[in-house]
């Protein structure tokens, strides 16, 4: 069948198995390997790209599901202005070890600020509960996500080493 | 990335980081090369049955199927069977028996992943299915069926026994102490469940005869070499490529079947073959941990001073005997049991059996069996204060080694390098506010309210080993490193290990910089790829700090040294009188003549007159041979509330106070920490693999392994001590897996405390909720089976 949907801003049309999930469409067709696959039961998480803006676990959704859709994935995290305040915020808080759960997490964490600017400890915490890391004891990770909420509009590259100051928004 | 040259030890972040976040890391996963194929692996339902017939014919007349694999070809290859990491054999395809659930029995190659699947599904087995042997305690049992047939006159389930320490001495202190404590303790069968599974993409060439598979491993260089002597290829022809790897744990030390599938596949089909298990596969059939059941005793004076501590262990290896560990302990390090305090005498005695389950057992961040004896001392060392009504951090802080005492030779032989233990404890202690927790428990159980503070010390043994008394498989584990500076001064190290998450292009980089003074952006760290890195025996075990840092340290020393001869014949003056500092080597006295280590490199590559001896370039090598284990220890303390209406566990605080020597990059250290804290809370509440009588796998997904997300993991409150190593080239130690070692026993511990009003002594992990009120109400689940009362 064919399928077509946006990804990262980009239409792409695909002629698929019916079957195919939408993981498997994101990496084996288009090559968007930045989304992983750890499971076959949608416990672990890693899978997580947004699909008109909800996070979904892709691989418990069809490809066929997606058709006239607009999905992103990590790959659609970075800006012309540079990294997501996110990313920085893994980078900075050393909120990833082995980076297999990381772009879920990121794609979660962008969800949540999207819709809750300043999350609390137990409001991250709640919000990543879908996705496991087998790394990090989950500590880092939130501190990026604060990190990230600390600064909006954290564009460029460079790290931010010194104490946490918000930016003027 | 960083706008001012960072030198040396320190916070730095991550050179790793850049790509993962982009979602740019390369996964074997997500390796695709022109014209590859992809394999599944057909599995055993049965965990014990005859193989009567494979019928493949369906399966091969799939129009996208290239080839179907099964145990009667691989016979023809003599690639049925392979030597195991211990001594052992494992079926790469079942050909007279299945063994365990989710054995490897047929292999299919395809055009695409799921086609490969379906024609699984065509492949028609004729099983005969055989009695079980599920429970580790009756695998001995006269009328157990006999799981390893295939070996030459084996008629019962024996592996091995194994002992260490003095028994006589050992039964003398029993015989004469005060006190003596039993407890039957289990460590159950747990899984390192890395999130990324295992995988492989092998790519024969057919024309250059060179094999090159890119692989899960945690060890390629090993990989590399069992390859060649199992299946008889060239070395030289062999490259093994790990490329980034989505956590191992101790999952991907081992050469799993489908390895081995996916290089037959591409042989055979003159095609690049990718396989990559699914959750349940890794779930069901690569190497779990643990699986020991400990009947553990102490003796101690009624003052509390521990006498004696004797263990006797049915340890379960599954149905073939494959644990990774040096290949004279076949129990690993476990006999570093006596843990952290003064006393002459222990002893242990350790059986191991076949039962028909998936092989392992060391993995997980175990540190070879170390998690598990730090487990029975801390629950034993917990149940001698329960029996004198002392308070544990008491009763521990009477038995600790004292600082004087380093190096201190164990009663069963480890010597441990340095420490004070007393410190870290008081600092765990400072850090939790000890006094005041035990009032506020104090007040809770009047209101009938359930809260337990767990303690648990531990020392681990970690960067194996000497080459005198280590090996896997006759492979000395030393390890090689190579630091070469370019002309214009920036340089590359290459490492025989391998990360998975740990941040080896980090901190290796700081080794080299600390030591040569280049910054730390201007290292390249090169790893993970035979054809391009110097021979070792990889990643796990702790081992890479302890052993590969020190090679690398060493060699760049060395990098220093032969950067002073040629500093001192640019200033034409003799080596001695210059001072090195920070990359600048400078007159002794008159500091201002002075030679950066950038002008040393490029004079070393140019036309400058060498002394006599002094070759060209700025390079050094280094094969670090250990002379002993480094001993990282620390303290934890964990606070736990208990729902006395559910049993369930909330994990309110974990204090860790961690003493790993110098710390290369502290922020990465206490990443280490965090994880195998989650670890420990995961494995002391939730993680479990069991099975039914009929020997089902009771763990095969994540529905049921269950894992801890952020909602059951803690804000960790960390502290720290430096002891550092005496004998390692920068006095670091091992850190990968202290926190997993020890983090169980403080949070069963907590919860036992817990449990107190209810004259609990001990509840083997997992502490579900069932298995809490269950304990509470006097029926304690055997959580390594599924069969209550």
């Amino acid at each position: 069948m064919q399928v077509t949907m946006t990804v990262n801003g980009q239409p792409y049309t695909r002629d698929i198995e019916p079957r195919m999930l939408l993981v498997h469409f994101l990496r084996d067709e288009l090559g968007l390997t930045g989304t992983h696959w750890g499971c076959d039961t949608s416990n672990c998480g890693t899978c997580v790209v947004h699909v008109d803006d909800v996070p979904v676990k892709s691989c418990t959704m069809l490809a066929a599901m997606a058709s006239g859709r607009e999905v992103r994935t990590v790959e659609g995290l970075e800006s012309g202005e540079g990294l997501d305040p996110v990313q920085q915020g893994f980078v900075n808080e050393h909120g990833l070890q082995c980076g297999f759960c990381t772009p879920a997490m990121m794609m979660t964490a962008r969800w949540l600020l999207d819709h809750n600017a300043d999350p609390s400890q137990a409001e991250i915490r709640e919000a990543i509960s879908g996705t496991f890391c087998r790394c990090t004891g989950y500590e880092n990770i939130v501190r990026a996500i604060r990190w990230a909420a600390e600064h909006p509009r954290a564009a460029a590259e460079a790290p931010v080493q010194e104490p946490k100051e918000a930016q003027p928004a | 990335m960083t706008a001012v040259a960072e030198v040396g030890f320190g916070r730095r972040l991550r050179k790793e980081d850049p790509r993962f976040v982009r979602g740019k890391g390369t996964y074997v996963d997500d390796i695709a090369l022109p014209g590859m194929l992809h394999g599944a692996v057909l599995r055993s339902p049965y965990a014990h049955a005859r193989i009567r017939s494979i019928e493949t014919s369906a399966a091969e007349a799939h129009p996208k199927v290239k080839a179907v694999i099964t145990g009667q070809l691989l016979e023809t290859l003599n690639l049925a069977w392979i030597p195991s990491l211990s001594h052992d054999v494992v079926a790469v395809l079942a050909t007279d028996k299945v063994r365990f659930q989710g054995q490897e029995v047929a292999f299919v190659v395809a055009e695409d992943r799921y086609s490969a699947r379906d024609a699984l599904e065509l492949i028609d087995v004729d099983y005969e299915p055989l009695p079980v042997v599920i429970d580790a305690k009756r695998a001995l049992d006269a009328e157990a069926p006999v799981i390893r047939d295939d070996l030459e006159g084996k008629t019962d389930n024996h592996i091995f026994d194994w002992e260490a320490g003095d028994k006589a001495a050992t039964d003398a202190a029993f015989a004469a102490a005060d006190v003596v404590v039993a407890q039957d303790i289990l460590y159950p069968r747990t899984h390192p469940a890395p999130l990324e599974t295992c995988g492989a993409v092998a790519d024969m060439d057919k024309v250059t005869g060179k094999l090159t598979v890119y692989c899960t491993s945690q060890a390629p260089h090993a990989h590399r070499t069992i390859y060649a002597l199992v299946a008889g290829l060239p070395e030289q022809k062999i490259r093994i490529v790990s490329p980034d790897i989505g956590g191992g744990f101790g999952n991907k030390v081992g050469i799993y079947p489908g390895y081995v599938l996916a290089v037959v596949g591409s042989i055979v089909t003159g095609r690049p073959v990718k396989w990559v298990e699914d959750r349940a596969e890794n779930l069901m059939s690569t190497s779990f941990a643990r699986d020991y059941h400990m009947h553990t005793e102490i003796a101690a004076t009624r003052e509390g001073r521990i006498q004696a501590v004797r263990v006797h262990v049915v340890a379960d290896h599954g149905a073939f005997n494959n644990t990774a560990q040096p290949s004279q302990f076949p129990a690993g390090f476990f006999h570093i049991f006596t843990g952290s305090y003064d006393y002459p005498a222990a002893h242990c005695t350790v059986t191991g059996v076949y039962t028909n389950k998936c092989p392992g057992g060391v993995a997980y961040a175990c540190s070879f069996r170390i998690t598990e004896a730090v487990y029975a001392i801390e629950r034993i060392v917990d149940c001698l204060a329960d029996e004198l009504h002392m308070d544990a951090a008491e009763l521990r802080m009477r038995n600790l080694l004292r600082p004087d005492q380093f190096p201190y030779t164990t009663p069963t032989g480890w010597e441990y390098d340095s420490g004070d233990y007393p410190r870290a404890l008081r600092a765990a202690m400072d850090i939790a506010g000890y006094e005041e927790l035990r009032r506020e428990q104090e007040e809770k159980r009047e209101r009938g309210e359930l809260m337990g503070i767990g303690l648990a010390f531990f020392t681990e043994g970690v960067g194996a080993g000497p080459r005198r008394n280590m090996d896997i498989l006759g492979l000395g584990m030393a390890d090689g490193a190579e630091v070469r500076i370019h002309p214009t001064g920036k340089g590359v190290v290459r490492l025989s290990v391998q990360t998975q998450g740990q941040g080896h292009e980090t901190t290796f980089a700081q080794i080299v910089s600390e030591l040569t003074g280049i910054p730390s952006d201007d290292i390249e760290v090169l790893h993970g790829d035979t054809d391009n890195t110097p021979f070792g025996l990889g990643t796990y075990g702790s081992r890479s700090t302890p052993v590969s840092g020190a090679a690398v340290a060493v060699a760049a020393r060395r990098v220093v040294d032969k950067a002073r001869v040629i500093a001192a014949t640019m200033l034409e003056i003799a080596p001695d009188d210059l001072e090195f500092d920070r990359g600048t080597f400078s007159v002794k006295g008159n500091p201002s003549v002075s030679k950066t280590i950038q002008d040393v490199a490029l004079a070393a590559h140019g036309s400058l007159e060498l002394p006599e001896g002094v070759e060209g370039h700025l390079d050094a090598e280094c094969v670090y041979n250990p002379p002993n284990l480094t001993y990282p220890f620390g303290a934890y303390i964990c606070v736990v509330d208990v729902d006395p209406g559910t049993g369930e566990v909330k994990v309110r605080r974990f204090i860790a106070v961690d003493d790993c020597g110098v710390r290369i990059n502290p922020m990465i250290v206490e990443g280490q920490i965090h994880g195998g804290l989650a670890d420990g809370v995961g494995m002391a509440l939730m993680e479990v693999i069991a099975f039914d009588e009929d020997g089902n796998h009771l763990g095969g997904s994540f529905m049921d392994y269950q894992l801890p997300t952020a909602l059951e993991c803690p804000s960790w409150e960390l502290g720290e001590t430096v002891t550092p190593s005496p004998h390692h080239p920068i006095g670091a130690k091992g850190v990968g897996e202290s926190a997993t070692v020890g983090s169980p026993a403080a949070v069963v511990n907590a919860v036992i405390d817990a449990l107190k009003p209810y004259g609990v002594r001990h509840a083997d992990m997992p502490l579900t909720p069932a298995q809490v009120w269950r304990t509470m109400h006097g029926r304690p689940l055997r959580t390594d089976l599924a069969i209550t009362d």
